[in-house]
């Protein structure tokens, strides 16, 4: 499909979930939309706090700015906007501006008459987001245990709240979220190279076509998954990352306290060992 | 039949799931600045379970430091001569609380006799004392106000629950490299895989600790490697589990080595594992002729301390209950005694 027939199919009216006709038009190629509107509104504001946090902070280091939570010690009310309100504030905006953003997928592929793949895929990710700074706050009881927003210090909390279980490895989640990471990028990676073989062909020889490709993949592999069938298996793969990366971490804390390592005893402990 | 299979099973997977949870609320305590995730999350219950088992006794009743001394009136008392009769008898007393109830006085000492050396325990008992005394005199920077009495480690019994000797671990077929002793879940590094004997290297010998990360952006002529690191790592495991801890109690993790950026709890481990090595090499190590076979590792060397004896899980030993003040008798070494040669035979 061209572009060209595609923006036809794409410029129908209807399709939205709010707002009526009011924000359905476009704006140049992009369709605004209420959720257009919402996703803009919460995203200038959200970067607008953390300039303004930026400028209240020691340094203007892109690598070092950090808009950090609150103490623990607010537990899970709303804390003063320099000892992490400004964090609670951003991240309302944060949540407001993905949701708004799964929203306007979600329209868009009414108006394409298409499945609602890429909203679910995206909602996937935000479930992960969310997982972080609100459901796991949520069952620990305080605001502060989401990680702060700086591009270093993101890193930090990350290593940190790893060795608070003394061996982040041994989470039996983090190793299925670490496995459907990289299983993503090897079949992205097969995939790619198939896919920029097949439309490279040497001069003078056509493009191929999926004959082609699944015969390569039976001749390498033994089995080729096939042009729709990679597209299911690269979406599974890639969720299952962040499902499972959601999973790992709102273990750590909530459901168990103790180092990782240790929660394999059960598996010494089973009744089948001399 | 499909689906009562699917449900059998998914019911399973489920509860197998949950049975590994630890579920109920949890407690958390903040170590660092707000978003740094240095935070000790804990089972309320659990902890205050083990406040409860972690209590000193009810301290023995004073006795004037006046008086005839022990060394003037008994016989072949070496360590504890500057006691008055009072004192030494009280702490003789407390000892026999501690570390011998059962056996009560002739676990150490010949009834027909009491200054007799010949039995082991009662040497043994003296380079202990020593040990304790040095301890709280040499180590404040470790042990502070708390300071340690044969309490702290012994709890009640003739050898301290937590103690450590050589370990030649599982046998096994060697390979063409050699093996470093590791990939077993061993309690001693809490399950996990690294090696299972950190306290030879590192609590006896002077192996340096370190190398976890590096201080160049390219692994460029770097002193240390990936085994450095593991058998930090596994003393580390034993720092976490002897303490009730995790590695945030004393780092900030995004760099290790550095001090100014880590807790003041760095400083007090650094000045520790000094201790544990004095402790395991002065006076333990020394004791090993005098032990019988039942009182030595698999390797022949004597039961050793490491963090575990003292702490038993608390970051604090007894929850940092200034025991050591009721016993001021085992606060120094007595004049002369650093002198003395305690494993003269």
């Amino acid at each position: 499909m061209t572009m060209l027939t595609f923006e036809k199919k794409y410029r129908v009216r209807g399709g939205t979930l709010l707002g009526g006709d009011l924000f359905d038009f476009w704006i140049g190629p992009f369709y605004v939309g209420f959720f257009g509107v919402t996703t803009i509104f919460f995203a200038l504001l959200g970067t607008a706090l953390i300039l303004w946090g930026a400028s209240q902070g020691p340094t203007w280091n892109i690598w070092q700015i950090s808009i950090a939570p609150p103490d623990l010690s607010y537990g899970l009310a709303l804390a003063p906007m320099m000892e992490g309100g400004l964090w609670q504030m951003i991240t309302i905006c944060a949540i407001g501006a993905f949701v708004s953003w799964m929203l306007r997928e979600i329209e868009i592929s009414r108006k394409l008459g298409i499945g609602l793949h890429v909203p679910f895929a995206f909602g996937v990710a935000i479930f992960a987001y969310v997982t972080l700074v609100v459901f796991r706050p949520l069952l620990l009881g305080a605001w502060g245990h989401g990680f702060p927003y700086g591009i270093l210090s993101h890193l930090d909390w990350v290593s940190n709240v790893g060795y608070q279980y003394l061996h982040f490895h041994y989470n039996p989640a983090h190793m299925l979220a670490v496995t459907f990471f990289f299983t993503t990028t090897l079949a992205l990676s097969m995939h790619g190279s198939l896919i920029l073989a097949v439309t490279n062909p040497a001069k003078g020889e056509p493009v191929k076509t999926g004959e082609h490709e699944n015969t390569f993949f039976r001749d390498d592999i033994g089995y080729s998954i096939g042009a729709l069938g990679i597209h299911r298996l690269g979406l599974f793969l890639a969720l299952s990352a962040g499902f499972w990366s959601a999973v790992c971490i709102i273990i750590s804390g909530p459901f168990w306290t103790k180092g990782w390592p240790e929660w394999w005893n059960w598996w010494l402990e089973l009744p089948i060992w001399p | 039949m499909k689906t009562l299979m699917r449900s059998a099973v998914t019911g399973l997977a489920v509860l197998t799931l949950l049975a590994g949870c630890e579920l109920g609320s949890k407690d958390v305590v903040q170590r660092g600045y707000r978003g740094t995730g240095m935070e000790l999350v804990m089972v309320p219950e659990d902890r205050v379970a083990h406040v409860n088992a972690n209590q000193p006794p009810e301290p023995a009743p004073p006795q004037p430091a006046v008086g005839p001394k022990a060394g003037d009136i008994y016989q072949n008392v070496q360590v504890l001569g500057h006691l008055s009769i009072g004192e030494f008898t009280r702490l003789m007393a407390s000892i026999t609380e501690w570390v011998a109830p059962e056996q009560g006085c002739n676990y150490c000492h010949n009834p027909q006799n009491l200054a007799d050396d010949s039995k082991y325990t009662k040497k043994v008992s003296r380079v202990m004392i020593a040990m304790t005394q040095r301890t709280n005199e040499a180590w404040k920077d470790h042990v502070g106000n708390v300071g340690v009495t044969c309490y702290t480690c012994h709890r009640g019994n003739n050898i301290p629950v937590n103690v450590w000797a050589a370990d030649p671990g599982p046998k096994r077929a060697t390979g063409m490299v050699g093996q470093t002793p590791q990939n077993y879940a061993s309690e001693s590094v809490g399950l996990a895989s690294l090696p299972y004997d950190p306290f030879s290297s590192m609590l006896l010998g002077d192996r340096d600790i370190g190398g976890v990360q590096a201080d160049t952006a390219l692994p460029m002529g770097h002193p240390t490697d990936l085994r450095d690191a593991e058998w930090t790592y596994a003393l580390m495991m034993h720092f976490s589990q002897s303490l009730g801890v995790n590695c945030t109690y004393c780092h900030n993790s995004r760099a290790f080595n550095q001090w100014e950026q880590a807790s003041p709890a760095k400083v007090t481990a650094w000045h520790g594992i000094r201790m544990v090595r004095e402790i395991n090499g002065e006076f333990i190590e020394p004791t090993t002729p005098w032990l019988p076979e039942h009182r030595k590792g698999p390797l022949g060397d004597a039961l050793k301390t490491n963090c575990k004896t003292c702490h038993q899980g608390a970051y604090k030993p007894l929850y940092g209950a200034e025991m050591l003040q009721y016993y001021p008798n085992l606060a120094e070494l007595g004049e002369g005694v650093e002198d003395l040669d305690l494993f003269e035979d």
